[in-house]
């Protein structure tokens, strides 16, 4: 990915690549550190169409729910060689049967032989969740098994 | 009554005053300076209410508003940003001085103010408001736009061409012959050079001199550098404004963020004192004599720094709609086209009439570059559906 960087005399650097779909996306740092999210315009590449003040804290949240699905193919790349095993994103939707239920409760590795090897929630990755790891709806599960367990799992999930 | 108490009230209702003038200012989205020129012009000789007693702190004061002014614009940039910034936008800063200084020359010459305030006049028109600019740029969140680096860097040229201007401007004001002209334009290009190279090489020192932990004992020893640097180097006959730029370049990294953030308040408060001791010098009855340049000045010069800034934009492959907003970006002029009035006048080498034509100039450019920003888009979507590309 090829990223321009370019200094902003007096303010900061502005770092930004263009993407396939023509649109520039990039940041803003200043120099006191804190940084803008630009998006910019489809008919003028010129210009912005928003500039977005972030906390460190948003834009590492962002950072992580990007990077999320960025996580599940890395894993895939991992067990490619593992002929078999394959690795999903199952969203656990709110007022799914085990929202606010902890992980033990699902008894998934039990009644799939899937296991869940990481929860993205509001942007952070939880690695390797125990037993006693209370779900949210929301919440991303990162996880690792056959095909069909993975598809029976996401019934586990979505109806208890 | 006390002594003390009729300046101190002056002074008290001055700065309320001027309070009050800045809200109102960036509530209707301009820069306050042309209303700080106002009120100044309205408590002057010749003004609504003079006022007197407060000469001998407002005169001080404006000064150092000068140096706060350009030791904060010397710290917004490092020697490696001016530099590089020198490299990219030499062709268009050259456009940029030749377009927009040939103007104010040449009224100034049609009024018979001669070489030296034809200058002046120079620099007047020349030099764009940063201050404005950044300042309209961040609002309309064009920060992010492809064409602000062009705009930005043209800036950066004007700086240091300042940095040179400013003691050549001095030298000739204090009527010294060609040959101490040549000098100061020699002392002036060393001692830039010999900074910039310093500030390159060894700016960690400098700033290692003035950093402390302690804020009270930091600002002191920021505050004292400055005005110390600023008088030797107005005993030396350069600009003691230019003293304090290369005092700002030459502190970098974090001493100069921190620099920054302590001195910017005082830089307000003392610069608002400058605008208005400028316009209290200013009697507001010789302005309607040359209001009619002043209006043609900003009308000429806000084509030419359009112009300037669609070709520096276009020279780096950027569309029409982007070449028109970094050209309008340009058009504020400001708190610099009034230090260099203030030069010049209180030197007592030009035209009495300088001040006033600078005043009225600067109080429509100031208001008109704001603007000019802001309408520029859907004035260019207007041309651009009259006239198909």
């Amino acid at each position: 990915m090829n990223v321009e960087v370019t200094p902003l005399p007096g303010i900061g650097t502005r770092q930004d690549f263009v993407s396939r779909s023509g649109r520039r996306i990039g940041v803003i740092t200043y120099r006191d550190g804190h940084a803008e999210l630009i998006v910019s315009k489809q008919d003028d590449p010129d210009s912005c169409v928003a500039s977005i003040p972030m906390t460190i804290e948003e834009s590492s949240t962002l950072a992580n729910l990007l990077g999320a699905p960025h996580l599940v193919a890395q894993l895939e790349d991992q067990h490619r060689e593992v002929t078999g095993v394959t690795t999903r994103q199952l969203p656990l939707a709110p007022g799914s049967p085990f929202d606010g239920k902890t992980l033990g409760d699902t008894e998934l590795r039990t009644r799939t032989a899937v296991s869940v090897v990481a929860v993205v929630r509001t942007g952070t990755v939880h690695p390797s969740p125990r037993p006693d790891f209370r779900f949210a709806g929301g919440d991303m599960l990162v996880t690792v098994g056959t095909a069909e367990g993975l598809a029976r799992a996401a019934d586990v999930i979505e109806h208890g | 009554m006390p002594e003390t108490a009729v300046p101190l009230i002056e002074l008290g209702a001055v700065f309320f005053g001027l309070g009050l003038l800045g809200r109102l200012a960036w509530r209707i989205g301009i820069s306050p300076i042309p209303l700080y020129l106002v009120g100044g012009l309205a408590f002057g000789a010749g003004g609504l209410v003079p006022l007197h007693g407060i000469e001998g702190f407002t005169h001080i004061a404006g000064e150092i508003g000068v140096i706060l002014l350009l030791l904060l614009l010397g710290l917004e940039y490092s020697a490696a940003e001016l530099v590089t910034g020198l490299r990219r936008s030499w062709m268009a800063g050259l456009l940029d001085l030749v377009l927009n200084a040939a103007p104010g020359a040449a009224v100034a010459l049609m009024l018979g103010w001669g070489p030296i305030g034809a200058l002046a006049m120079a620099g007047v028109t020349y030099i764009s408001s940063s201050g404005i600019i950044a300042k309209v740029l961040g609002d309309l969140g064009r920060l992010g736009n492809r064409e602000t680096p062009v705009v930005l860097s043209i800036l950066v040229f004007e700086d240091l061409a300042m940095a040179v201007y400013l003691p050549i401007l001095t030298a000739l004001l204090a009527g010294a012959t060609l040959l101490g002209g040549l000098t100061a334009v020699g002392i002036s290009l060393v001692a830039v050079t010999v900074v910039l190279v310093v500030a390159l090489r060894f700016g960690r020192f400098v700033s290692m001199i003035v950093d402390s932990p302690h804020p009270e004992v930091f600002l002191l020893r920021v505050l004292g550098a400055a005005l110390l640097v600023a008088g030797v180097a107005s005993q030396l006959q350069v600009s003691a404004a230019v003293g304090a730029f290369l005092l700002g370049i030459a502190i970098s990294g974090a001493t100069a963020e921190n620099a920054t953030k302590l001195l910017e308040p005082l830089r307000d408060l003392f610069a608002a004192v400058f605008f208005v001791v400028f316009g209290l010098n200013t009697d507001p009855t010789t302005i309607p004599p040359v209001l009619g340049y002043a209006v043609a000045l900003a009308f000429v010069t806000t084509l030419t720094k359009v112009a300037t800034g669609w070709w520096a934009a276009r020279r780096q492959g950027i569309g029409r709609l982007g070449r028109a907003r970094a050209g309008a970006a340009l058009v504020a002029r400001g708190e610099f086209s009034i230090v260099i009035a203030g030069l010049a006048v209180s030197a007592g080498a030009v035209d009495s009439q300088l001040a006033a034509l600078a005043t009225a100039y600067v109080l429509l450019m100031a208001i008109l570059g704001p603007v000019a920003a802001r309408v520029v888009e859907p004035v260019a979507e207007l041309f651009r559906r009259k006239v198909p590309a």
